[in-house]
């Protein structure tokens, strides 16, 4: 059974929206109404299946960001599939695509493991990398503050020594979270301050260890080298730590996001992706990328300004929400 | 370096064209579909880009290209010309105010780099118009943007008016430009908070703060990386608030930078500077004409040279001048020379300007440690005055020496001299407008001649320098 089917069986029958979905779907609804929409559109213009047709469609996933590469092997596919299920009215067609996008997006995600990992025992360190104005200190602050909320024991790490006023912005979140936060004078070292996050997390018995890096561009050799070495310190006094490695990663991004992704796996071996300011993308396309082409699972998304909207990322109602539309209307 | 993968897929699409003596319109529809490839996989709005490509193969088909003789110049020309015309002629310079304050006021989606780009401009406007700018904190949601704003006004000696963030950004605004008259400060730059341009409530706040200040210039920052939702972001803020120009950040990334010409492509506003890293002077001004042949893999050439003769100071030019006519070119001035270098900006940043180098396949991986200068001037500074300006003096247990005293191997050390016996040796040819052996280095074709184009200018300056100093000598003998 594809996912395509699962998601009918799942949220098609007029089964209650819980308030979580509600959110997603508020969060998402400029995404959607962007990808449905313009497939709406698509479909509206449709006389005949032909190549035209297809170019449009390449466009209109290209438009959405899933990237040149994906969207050309997605038309190919649905090529295909029309061909092969005889397609030919508009609403046949229609659904096979749609099937197919949802079908494909979830193979692409098969195995994937959305869930954040913490320590069986011991402090849980979690890693926060990823390119300057990506939004990495305020995912730790909405993190932090959840986690807190959990009765989990916090502490964070101001290992963005570089940037003018980050140690503050660091700070001032931890004031919110009434969170204890690390931190050194601007320009210190910033794997010194690592450490003694480490050392004191295991010390005083956190439950986790949040740790902010500088923005870097992933080009930059030497910054990338440091943030080889911050990990290092954090390997070498927890082993089992950090227990996730998440790249920090703007949805507004464009291909240079799979550039981002491949070279910070390189340096740090990344464990997952945040993907912030989703709510103003308007493209849903870029998770469609990352799967298919990164394979490194999304684990939290950022749906707007708010502590709690942070959430953790259900590819299965991040695509519901992306078709809804077209879905409920095949039932 | 931006666009540096439109180049090499452009340059390979355009290979093919070069070859060959006519161009058959099979050829052109092969070319266009590169192109559009290519502009697309930049991040490049598809919108733009079929626009784009369907004005290059109109102009391409016509009758003149495929009779002319020199097709791929032909095409290559229509897809420079096209590329210029989007992005716009020629540099656009700030707007002033007739009277001071100007008002600068930025604005743009979180994370894109406002409130360092309002560092850089200020520092910009120092450095190349002694302004007295006032910097105002008007972000008053993000946590800790207020400190990073006074951070950055500390470091760079600027004042930074704000209210903490306990007030309406349109009243900081209102008091900051009151302390601007009276302090009479010339420039004002507004550092507002990032949002979206679907956030009805914060745009209507940028549109009152605009409403209130009538800002001269209205910049709208974008972060260069920013994918196909470039188009909405532009065509979001530029319908509010009517901005009146772009900065475009993190260009110093291996983003393709296609972002540039969406938003050029759909608000029609010129790109004025471009954000290069992460100090506070990497903020240059957009050409561009350059960027499209930056495109098309000519190489920047014209920044480069800009930026040598903004920073080889001339002073010490003529002195090493001076000294290679003598043919006592020594460790003093090579050393001297590679500060002048290390300030153009990083090594591979000047390296990949240079025509030939911008898309050469081996250079992808080519850094340079900003340590290895340091190093080599470690061992300069490990030599005995004696040496540094009579090199032949080194003989092996000079060397040896050395190593010891700079604490890197010898072999560092013979690789630094044999360097300094290149450098001295190329200074000479140049010197005397002999160019041989650079050949290579340039490479061939359009490229070559571009770039012996730019270095001739380079030393045709030089001698000028020298000429205008013995002048004065004569005149003071």
């Amino acid at each position: 059974m594809g996912l395509f089917d699962s998601l009918k069986k799942a949220f098609g029958g007029g089964q209650q929206e819980t308030a979580e979905e509600e959110k997603y779907d508020a969060g998402l609804e400029k995404s959607r109404s962007s990808f449905g929409e313009k497939l709406n559109a698509l479909f509206a213009n449709f006389r005949s299946v032909d190549e035209d047709f297809f170019d449009d469609l390449e466009e209109m996933l290209i438009g959405a960001d899933v990237g040149f590469e994906t969207a050309e092997q997605l038309t190919d596919e649905l090529r295909d599939e029309v061909k092969l299920k005889n397609a030919k009215s508009k609403d046949e067609v229609s659904q096979v695509i749609v099937q197919k996008l949802v079908d494909i997006y979830g193979e692409a995600g098969e195995g994937e493991d959305n869930s954040l990992h913490y320590a069986e025992a011991g402090p849980t360190v979690f890693l926060f990398v990823g390119v300057n104005g990506a939004g990495k200190t305020t995912t730790i602050g909405k993190l932090a503050h959840q986690l807190q909320q959990d009765g989990k024991k916090v502490l964070l790490a101001a290992g963005d020594t570089f940037r003018a006023g980050a140690i503050q912005q660091l700070q001032e979140w931890g004031k919110r979270d009434e969170v204890p936060v690390v931190a050194t004078e601007p320009g210190g070292d910033p794997a010194a301050v690592v450490f003694d996050a480490v050392k004191r997390a295991k010390d005083d018995n956190f439950d986790v260890l949040l740790v902010d890096t500088a923005g870097r561009l992933q080009n930059k050799v030497n910054l990338m080298k440091e943030l080889d070495k911050i990990k290092r310190v954090i390997v070498r006094e927890l082993p089992d730590a950090p227990q996730e490695v998440l790249l920090v990663l703007d949805a507004t991004t464009g291909q240079n996001a799979l550039s981002q992704a491949k070279e910070f796996n390189q340096t740090t071996k990344i464990s997952g992706i945040v993907l912030t300011k989703l709510d103003g993308s308007g493209k849903g396309g870029i998770v469609l990328a990352i799967r298919n082409s990164l394979h490194v699972p999304v684990k939290l998304v950022g749906l707007g300004e708010k502590m709690d909207d942070l959430q953790v990322f259900d590819p299965n109602k991040f695509v519901y929400g992306l078709f809804k539309g077209l879905i409920k209307e095949e039932n | 370096m931006a666009f540096e993968g439109l180049s090499e897929r452009l340059q390979k699409a355009l290979s093919g064209l070069r070859r060959k003596g006519k161009v058959s319109e099979q050829d052109v529809r092969d070319t266009m579909r590169e192109i559009r490839l290519a502009l697309l996989e930049a991040d490049v709005n598809f919108g733009v880009v079929k626009d784009f490509v369907k004005n290059v193969r109109e102009k391409a088909l016509g009758a003149e290209v495929l009779d002319s003789l020199t097709p791929a110049q032909q095409i290559i020309k229509i897809v420079n010309d096209e590329l210029t015309a989007t992005m716009g002629e020629a540099a656009v310079p700030l707007n002033k105010s007739a009277h001071i304050p100007t008002v600068i006021m930025m604005v743009g989606l979180q994370g894109a780099g406002k409130t360092t780009t309002v560092g850089k401009l200020s520092k910009y406007l120092m450095d190349n118009e002694k302004a007295r700018p006032l910097l105002i904190a008007a972000d008053v949601y993000r946590p800790a943007a207020i400190d990073q704003l006074k951070v950055i006004g500390e470091q760079l000696s600027v004042p930074v008016f704000d209210m903490g963030t306990g007030t309406d950004p349109v009243e900081i605004v209102r008091q900051g430009l009151a302390q601007a008259a009276l302090q009479k400060n010339d420039y004002v730059l507004i550092d507002t908070a990032g949002r979206l341009q679907i956030d009805e409530q914060l745009m209507t706040e940028l549109a009152n703060i605009k409403d209130l200040a009538h800002p001269d210039e209205i910049l709208l920052v974008v972060d260069s990386m920013t994918g196909q939702a470039a188009t909405d972001v532009a065509k979001g803020f530029n319908e509010r608030l009517d901005i009146t120009g772009v900065v475009l950040t993190k260009l110093d990334g291996d983003t393709r930078g296609g972002a540039a010409l969406s938003i050029r492509a759909v608000t029609g506003k010129p790109i004025k500077f471009v954000g290069q890293g992460e100090k506070m002077d990497a903020l240059d001004v957009f050409y561009p004409d350059r960027m499209a042949n930056r495109i098309l893999g000519m190489g920047d050439m014209m920044t480069l040279i800009d930026k040598a003769q903004k920073n080889y100071d001339e002073k010490q030019a003529q002195e090493v001048a001076e000294k290679i006519k003598e043919n006592t070119f020594d460790f003093n001035d090579f050393i001297d020379q590679m500060d002048q270098v290390s300030n153009m900006g990083s090594m591979d940043e000047i390296m990949k300007m240079i025509p030939g180098l911008a898309n050469n396949p081996a250079m992808k991986n080519f850094h340079v440690d900003p340590k290895d200068i340091a190093h080599q001037k470690a061992i300069v500074y490990s030599m005995t005055p004696q040496e540094r300006e009579d090199p032949d003096l080194l003989n092996p247990s000079r060397r040896r020496r050395i190593a010891a005293g700079s604490g890197v191997p010898i072999v560092k050390v013979n690789q630094m001299i044999k360097q300094f016996n290149q450098a001295k040796k190329m200074m000479n040819q140049m010197y005397k407008g002999n160019f041989s052996g650079m050949e290579g280095m340039m490479g061939n074709g359009i490229q070559g001649r571009l770039g012996k184009m730019a270095m001739n200018k380079m030393v045709r300056k030089q001698k000028k320098n020298k000429k205008k100093r013995l002048k004065t000598k004569h005149f003071h003998s």
